[in-house]
């Protein structure tokens, strides 16, 4: 044990990069272990756009007007699924104390759990674009435009969404808080996410699309900012 | 080592601790004892900064809650009843990955020693949900004196052991405390906590009611000295 009471036990140079690097390693090592929550989230998204494909008996025309909301429709739901999971196997074993315990800014944690939780959803996403591409063949899906969206919402998504789970996950109706808690908050990525995949996907010039890159740039931005200046009290009895 | 003044804790309406005041010199062994409900676990949450003091002054090694809680976090290893380890990583993995969080010099050969002091070297590559709940809380025992604290908290370490794994905890705990660090243990096992600590201080309604040494009670008289105090 250290003598100087004084004298810190670690290394008192900023962890802040490791911290986060840490636990994005570690979700990802336990998953790539356990496969649970990206099975349980890949199935899920898979089942979500089979069924809109078979309910929706669509034309041509109306089909390519709805796809990109039933694509993003499948990425939030199969979303939920995972962020509830990932934070409920850092509550049930006391794992989100042995975090909070370390001596990092505790956003450090957030964005390390943010991280992975991103890594899984566009896992995810991989894997179901094929298929969207199979079932729908949307005209312009190899759009690098496209692409771009998919990563901006994905990431505004992750941003509220492991705020939001970190605050569900300590409530007994956390299964449930999780979605009602994170849809209404998310619409704004949620939309500007959907009109600019539809653009991207119809061959909208690029001046159409813009606004809504914009707005989901800025949301963006306002819910990563948000998620670090409160994470703190999130997370502190 | 750990000053603590007027502390009051209070969650809604409902106010757990009153006015608590408490301290514990450096290298001292308490047990916290009390009844359910009386606010143990809780002043334990708030001595380890995961919970907010609402009122009263809090410090430990020079540093005060909330405002220097990183410092305080630094100098602080906490067991509780819960593991607070990832069943999906290795034992080797899971101190690994505490000790990049806490920035650790030197990561694989503290893993090491860790790793012997608690018995587990052999099963280092095992995951951790394979473990019995005993070797269990002895990795996290490991986990929590990976960055060499100079305090420890011990919330109900006992819960759900069977007697030969507490008396394998027993061991390790010893030994934790011989280390020269500063104990502050919860148990509602009387005569473990006896044998263990030099200090008894047993919480009722959200103060302490009583406090006595080792010295000064003698051997087999916790039991007693308890109910006297809470009128059992």
């Amino acid at each position: 044990m250290s003598e100087n009471p004084k004298a810190p036990t670690s290394r008192p140079a900023s962890n802040y990069f490791g911290a986060v690097m840490a636990v994005t390693w570690k979700d990802l090592a336990a998953e790539f272990r356990s496969r649970e929550l990206l099975s349980a989230m890949l199935i899920f998204a898979l089942l979500v756009i089979l069924v809109f494909n078979f309910s929706l008996e669509l034309d041509r025309e109306a089909r390519e007007s709805v796809t990109a909301g039933v694509l993003w429709v499948t990425f939030a739901f199969a979303g939920t699924l995972g962020l509830n999971r990932s934070m409920a196997i850092e509550k049930d074993r006391g794992c989100l104390d042995g975090l909070l315990l370390a001596p990092v800014d505790r956003s450090a944690i957030y964005f390390g759990k943010a991280l992975s939780n991103l890594a899984f959803m566009l896992i995810v996403e991989v894997i179901v674009l094929p298929v969207y591409f199979i079932l729908y063949n949307p005209k312009n899906f190899f759009s690098p435009g496209f692409f771009g969206v998919i990563l901006l919402g994905s990431i505004g998504y992750v941003a509220v969404g492991t705020l939001l789970s970190t605050m569900a996950v300590q409530t007994r109706t956390r299964d449930v808080l999780l979605p009602i808690l994170l849809f209404p908050l998310v619409i704004p990525v949620l939309v500007s996410a959907v009109q600019a995949s539809k653009g991207f996907l119809s061959g909208l010039p690029i001046g159409e699309i813009v606004p809504w890159l914009n707005l989901l740039v800025v949301y963006d931005v306002i819910f990563i900012a948000a998620a670090f200046m409160v994470f703190d009290f999130v997370v502190e009895e | 080592m750990i000053i603590v003044k007027k502390l009051i804790k209070r969650f809604g309406l409902k106010t757990v601790l009153r006015g608590l005041d408490f301290s514990v010199e450096k290298g001292e062994f308490v047990a916290l004892l009390g009844p359910n409900g009386a606010g143990k676990t809780t002043f334990l949450r708030i001595l380890s900064s995961l919970s907010r003091p609402s009122l009263g002054q809090v410090s430990i090694a020079g540093y005060s809650l909330p405002a220097q809680s990183a410092a305080v976090r630094r100098r602080l290893g906490v067991v509780s009843h819960m593991p607070l380890l990832y069943g999906d990583l290795t034992a080797e993995e899971n101190l690994q990955f505490y000790g990049r969080m806490y920035n650790l010099p030197e990561l694989s050969q503290r893993v090491d020693e860790v790793l012997a002091m608690v018995g587990l070297s052999a099963r280092r590559r095992d995951l951790v949900r394979t473990f019995s709940r005993g070797m269990q809380q002895r990795l996290a025992i490991g986990r929590a004196v990976l960055h060499d604290p100079q305090v420890m908290l011990f919330d109900e370490p006992y819960t759900g052991l069977d007697q030969d794994a507490s008396e394998m905890l027993d061991g390790v705990l010893r030994r934790v405390a011989a280390e020269g660090r500063t104990v502050v243990m919860t148990s509602h096992d009387l005569a473990r906590a006896e044998t263990l600590a030099s200090r008894f201080d047993i919480l009722s309604r959200g103060v302490i009611a009583a406090s006595a040494s080792q010295a000064s009670l003698g051997t087999g008289n916790l039991l007693d000295f308890y109910k006297q105090v809470l009128g059992a």
